[in-house]
């Protein structure tokens, strides 16, 4: 048998090993007899010193040439073993991702929560800052400073809730004298005043917060409920200041279709005073229902600072003026969802809150 | 306030689209609440009641047979029992549309036939009475349209929001001068002329004794005065003002009322020894029968007039008494058409639960200066709805108080101007003050103009009132629309913005914020177990469930979690942030009110309670110290811990009492936290920007160390030492494993912690690693009652 017989006996040998094998152990398992000097094809070494020297480099060659055809019939073998292998795993490791037991656990904020934050943003966008106070204020705060002195007749518009102070307590007379009773603020204006007492002009400044009055729940009134308010104070600051400014936070929180506009109103803490209505959000103007066809929802009262209330909190009326302006937050969230009825919002039932 | 064009109309020429003119109403700040064209209703007729008779299976209703011109009766079942035989009354056919919509058909109540509908006033949209069938004049035709008879066609009835500060709008006539201003048409109110004879002097006197309660008192005295029916378009028109008639006297006197705005009053002349009328405040302990026989007692400010020997006769501006009420016998009768002060009005009627049309006029202010025009419109119309007329005697009595001073202020044109953002000329402001009454004259200077104020505005009494008179009557929606903009940027205070980061650190753990009731009753802080020794009360709840204010936030979350667990909703986990109170001795008498954050966790243990306090002090960058305490108040006597940042404490948690919650029904463990809100938001602010520390590029190396610790000390006890002891080049440390076993002893648990050690500057050598382990096993050992597990 000629030297080339021995080693394309030898080569053959070796790939029929490989073709025998079936998975990547058994491969592994012959590599010493495919590879090294032990091995079928490494033990031919030998022959190199029995040939001449003329042949010795075809030989050499011809070894070589065998050699690497092994090792790529190896190279073949072990890829196709790890292909199999991975593709058995992967079947193995098959998941169906609609069976997740996890439930959702993210809370939740109030919606009134939401509301507020949503006009705090609003507000905060157009240079305003957000003030707070107390809920249980003092007279002097929640009415007289606000030009509702004891006897004022306009009192009657606020159903106060006075909290009983023992000893101390001494509701008004009616007469103008001292009043000293603590109450539960029926509006955030004490804040506002709070605020112009200890803030000199200019003041741009928002009031949100939890407000009480007197009132039997039903659908629509709550003895516990929110506001905002909202308080300029600036050199020249006029009543077209006021509507501008209404109009331009009309749009940023309602949307571009929605407008506002003033009608003369009365309160006793603003001259002139106004309501604000805005378009109606459900009709947007055309008229239905909701807005008893006039395309229009009142949404607070506003107006220019009375003189005598920035005198109450010092400041000089011929040098400053301001405008102030109110209205209630739960009514917002009301409309934004279309709910139905206010207690609704307050009975902290989870399956109501979860909704937000 | 409701209005009727055709009333409207007597004093100015006022003509336009019903619609518009109501914008115009609303846009001078009357409020339009409806409008409504009076159609002809076709289908009501005017039908004679002929015969009466019970319902055979019904009490509630009775068998009617009415009839339309000359046919046979028709029957009707009507649940109305107030019409007699032969009155006339208002019809609805078959065929009918109602007001509201309905259409009458034909229909079998309980056997009986009825063929159509007897209406009240409200039905027919005429008025607010609804309680009872509204019986007509006798003099209409039967089977005529009920409408065109009535002579109300096309007429346009106005319902009329009226603010506070306008008196002046609490009268027909009041309106029509606001609107024809703005409708740029003449406006007047006639001079009502009445021929009188005689001298009243012998016949009646007034004495005002308090000039301030009573600013004018008018009077005139009448003769040959019958009370009889008013004539219809007389019942018409207070009958769609919402005022019921009575008889031609009281018609007489409400219609006046709601023409001019002055509430008026009459007595019966023979009645009045002397024809003596006095006016004086009442003193303690005098009392009164009114009008509606019901006794009243005095109290020193209530108004009162008096006769000849001093006696109560009336409640002034509230109710006349009724010793003196006119009757079917009068005769003589005196007018009262007087001015009260507002203040006292509104006080009395009040007290006395006698609002009325009148008191609410009084309270706000009426118009002293049309006193006399009033009274003759009293005496013109009662004469001319008198059958034979009636004898008005002498002179008008008119006796003076305190009459308020005439007004005038100096109005600058460029502090309205500023005021209202546009600019106005003066001539203008003169131009839109004048026809509402106000008298603008020059002044020396050209920016100022001397207005003087009409008595019939008593709120307007300054430059800045006038302004809104200007702005009211040129429109507030012609004004500018401009927008001021603050020199600062608008902005979140630190601590606000806090607050929205906690609220998310919370909605973030799963949990849900709710709003409870801040009112609690007062046995809700015994049944949560709160020891509160004197809790902050309302003096005027609406009810005692709702008498105290929340000195804590735990009853109402409780409550909370109890209505969704008695709606199924097991599980809750609930938040909220808000005040408590507390009283206080603060000299400005106000509670003291702090903000606290209160998470109650349903069906979970107070490990809930700390992870959520840990995901916090993460958040916050905060670190909080726990002690466990024993029996703190509302909580679960041995699962419990306060929590201090530092020196100070912040709040509690642990897990609710199990007796509190069965109280509330609520059949699985909660966990609570509660913290003083104020206290961790100023905590945190204090931290905040504190430099960081750059992360190190050596290697770390990890020990983990157990030990065997005696129960009575805390966990985090052994990592506070541990922490020390470790020193600088500890970088993390915390609990990974605790254990309690048979296997250890009595009164032991085993307490694992991880530490990884990491230097800035090198990497620590396996010597080094070892005697820092070895330092904190020294000092856990020496410290604390533990022992290194092996
Ligand atoms: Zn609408």
């Amino acid at each position: 048998m000629s030297v080339y017989d021995q080693i394309a006996e030898a080569k053959a040998a070796s790939v029929g090993e490989i073709e025998k094998t079936g998975d990547l152990e058994s491969l592994k398992a012959i590599e010493p007899m495919l590879f090294g000097k032990k091995s079928t094809l490494g033990g031919l070494k030998r022959l190199m010193g029995e040939v001449d020297a003329q042949e010795r480099a075809d030989v050499g060659q011809a070894l070589n040439e065998a050699q690497l055809f092994v090792r790529e019939a190896h190279e073949a073998a072990k890829k196709k073993f790890e292909l199999s292998d991975r593709r058995a795993q992967l079947e193995t490791e098959r998941l169906d991702l609609t069976e997740s037991l996890h439930v959702a656990n993210r809370g939740h904020l109030h919606l009134v929560t939401q509301t507020m934050e949503r006009l705090e943003d609003v507000f905060v966008g157009m240079g305003f800052t957000v003030s707070e106070g107390p809920q249980a204020e003092t007279d002097w705060y929640n009415f007289e400073a606000l030009n509702l002195p004891a006897a004022h007749p306009a009192r009657s518009m606020f159903d106060t809730l006075y909290l009983d102070l023992g000893d101390r307590t001494e509701i008004g007379d009616g007469e103008g004298g001292e009043a000293t009773n603590i109450l539960l603020r029926t509006h955030t204006s004490p804040v506002q005043v709070r605020v112009m007492e200890s803030t000199a002009p200019p003041i741009y400044t928002v009031c949100p917060g939890r407000v009480f009055r007197r009132d039997t729940a039903d659908a629509s009134h709550m003895p516990v409920f929110h506001k905002i308010e909202g308080l300029v104070v600036d050199r020249g600051i006029s009543l077209a200041d006021l509507a501008g400014t209404l109009n331009e936070f009309t749009a940023a929180y309602f949307g571009g279709a929605i407008s506002s506009r003033l009608r003369p109103s009365y309160f006793p803490f603003t001259e002139p005073s106004a309501e604000f209505d805005i378009t109606c959000v459900i009709c947007e103007g055309d008229g239905c229902q909701t807005c008893q066809r006039t395309g229009w929802i009142e949404l607070g009262g506003c107006g220019m600072v009375h003189p005598n209330v920035l005198a109450n909190c010092g400041v000089d009326s011929e040098e400053w003026t301001g405008f102030a302006f109110g209205f209630g937050i739960d009514r917002l969230a009301l409309m934004r969802y279309g709910i139905k009825d206010l207690r609704d919002m307050y009975t902290n039932d989870v399956r109501f809150l979860e909704q937000f | 306030m409701k209005v009727l064009l055709s009333w409207l109309r007597e004093f100015a020429p006022i003509e336009g689209d019903p619609y518009e003119l109501a914008d115009h109403m609303s846009d001078l700040g009357m409020a339009v609440e409806e409008t409504r064209i009076l159609n002809p209703l076709e289908g009501v007729v005017v039908a004679r009641v002929a015969d009466l008779r019970p319902h055979p299976k019904a009490d509630r209703i009775q068998l009617v047979d009415v009839e339309i011109e000359n046919g046979d009766p028709m029957q009707v079942c009507c649940g109305a029992f107030n019409m007699s035989v032969g009155d006339l009354i208002p019809f609805a056919t078959i065929g009918t549309v109602m007001p509201d919509g309905m259409e009458i058909s034909q229909r079998e109540m309980r056997g009986e036939m009825s063929n159509g509908m007897c209406c009240s006033a409200a039905e027919l949209g005429l008025g607010s009475d609804h309680d009872g069938i509204m019986i007509l004049p006798e003099h209409l035709e039967t089977g005529a349209p009920l409408m065109q008879e009535l002579g109300l066609v096309g007429d346009i009835l106005w319902d009329l929001e009226i603010n506070p500060n306008r008196p002046d709008a609490m009268s027909v006539a009041g309106v029509a001068r606001d609107l024809a201003a703005r409708l740029d048409v003449p406006f007047e109110i006639p001079e009502w002329t009445v021929p009188s004879s005689g001298a009243a002097e012998d016949l009646a006197s007034i004495q005002i004794d308090d000039g301030v309660l009573c600013p004018r008192f008018t009077g005139r005295v009448l003769r040959g005065v019958t009370v009889g029916k008013s004539p219809l378009w007389m019942q018409m028109r207070l009958t769609l003002l919402g005022m019921r008639p009575i008889n031609s006297v009281v018609d007489v006197s409400n219609y006046v009322m709601l023409e001019l705005g002055t509430p008026n009053h009459t007595y019966d002349l023979s009645l009045l020894p002397n024809g003596h009328i006095g006016v004086r405040r009442a003193s303690d302990g005098e009392s009164i029968t009114t009008l509606d026989d019901q006794e009243r007692m005095l109290q020193p400010n209530d108004g009162l007039i008096v006769n000849e020997a001093d006696e109560p006769i009336g409640i002034a501006g509230v109710m006349g008494g009724a010793s003196t009420e006119i009757s079917d016998t009068t005769d003589s009768v005196l007018v009262e058409l007087a001015c009260w002060e507002p203040r006292s009005i509104a006080r009395t009627s009040q007290r006395l639960g006698l609002r009325s049309e009148a008191s609410a006029r009084f309270e706000r202010g009426t118009d002293w200066q049309i006193n006399v025009t009033a009274v003759q419109r009293f005496c013109h119309l009662l004469n001319e709805v008198t059958p034979g007329g009636i004898e008005i005697v002498g002179e008008v009595l008119d006796v003076a108080g305190t009459t308020p001073d005439s007004i005038s202020v100096p109005v600058r044109t460029s502090r309205i101007s500023m005021l209202l953002g546009r600019d106005f000329s003066s001539e203008e402001i003169r131009n839109l003050l004048t026809p509402i009454g106000f008298d603008v004259e020059n002044t020396d200077s050209q920016d100022v103009q001397l207005v003087t104020i009409p008595s019939f505005r008593p709120d307007t009494e300054t430059e800045t009132d006038i302004a809104e008179e200007v702005a009211r009557h040129y429109g507030y929606g012609k004004l500018g629309a401009t927008v001021p903009r603050s020199p600062d940027a608008g902005h979140l205070s630190p601590q606000q913005k806090l607050r929205r980061v906690i609220r998310q650190v919370m909605t973030g753990a799963g949990l849900i914020e709710a709003m409870p009731n801040p009112f609690l009753a007062p046995d809700d802080i015994t049944k949560a177990a709160l020891i509160v020794e004197e809790p902050v009360r309302l003096l005027n709840p609406l009810a005692v469930e709702e008498s105290v204010l929340r000195p804590s936030l735990l009853p109402g979350l409780l409550t909370a979690v109890a209505y969704n667990y008695s709606h199924r909703n097991m599980g809750a986990k609930l938040f909220e942030t808000g005040p408590v109170f507390e009283a206080s001795e603060d000299s400005s008498g106000l509670p003291l009110e702090t903000e606290h954050l209160a998470a109650l966790i349903s069906n979970a243990d107070a490990f809930a309670a700390t992870s959520l306090l840990k995901d916090l002090a993460s958040t916050l960058k905060l670190e909080f110290q726990l002690t466990n305490v024993d029996g703190l108040a509302g909580l679960h006597p041995t699962r419990g811990a306060k929590i201090n940042i530092g020196d100070t404490e912040v709040g509690s948690l642990g897990e609710v009492d199990p007796a509190v919650l069965r109280s509330y029904e609520i059949e699985d463990r909660c966990a609570w936290l509660n913290l003083r809100l104020d206290l961790v938001i100023e905590a945190a602010i204090s931290v905040e920007g504190v430099s960081y520390q750059p992360v190190s590029t050596f290697p770390s190396s990890d020990v983990d160390l157990a030990f065997a610790v005696g129960e009575q000390v805390q966990a985090s006890e052994i990592e506070m030492t541990l922490r020390k002891a470790a020193g600088e080049e500890l970088q993390s440390l915390h609990l990974f494993d605790v254990f309690r076993s048979g296997q250890l002893d009595e009164g032991v648990r085993s307490l694992a912690f991880s530490m990884r050690l990491q230097a800035k500057d090198k990497t620590l050598t396996d010597e080094e690693v070892g005697v820092v382990r070895q330092r904190c096993i020294e000092a856990v050992e020496s410290a604390h009652p533990a022992s290194l597990r092996a």
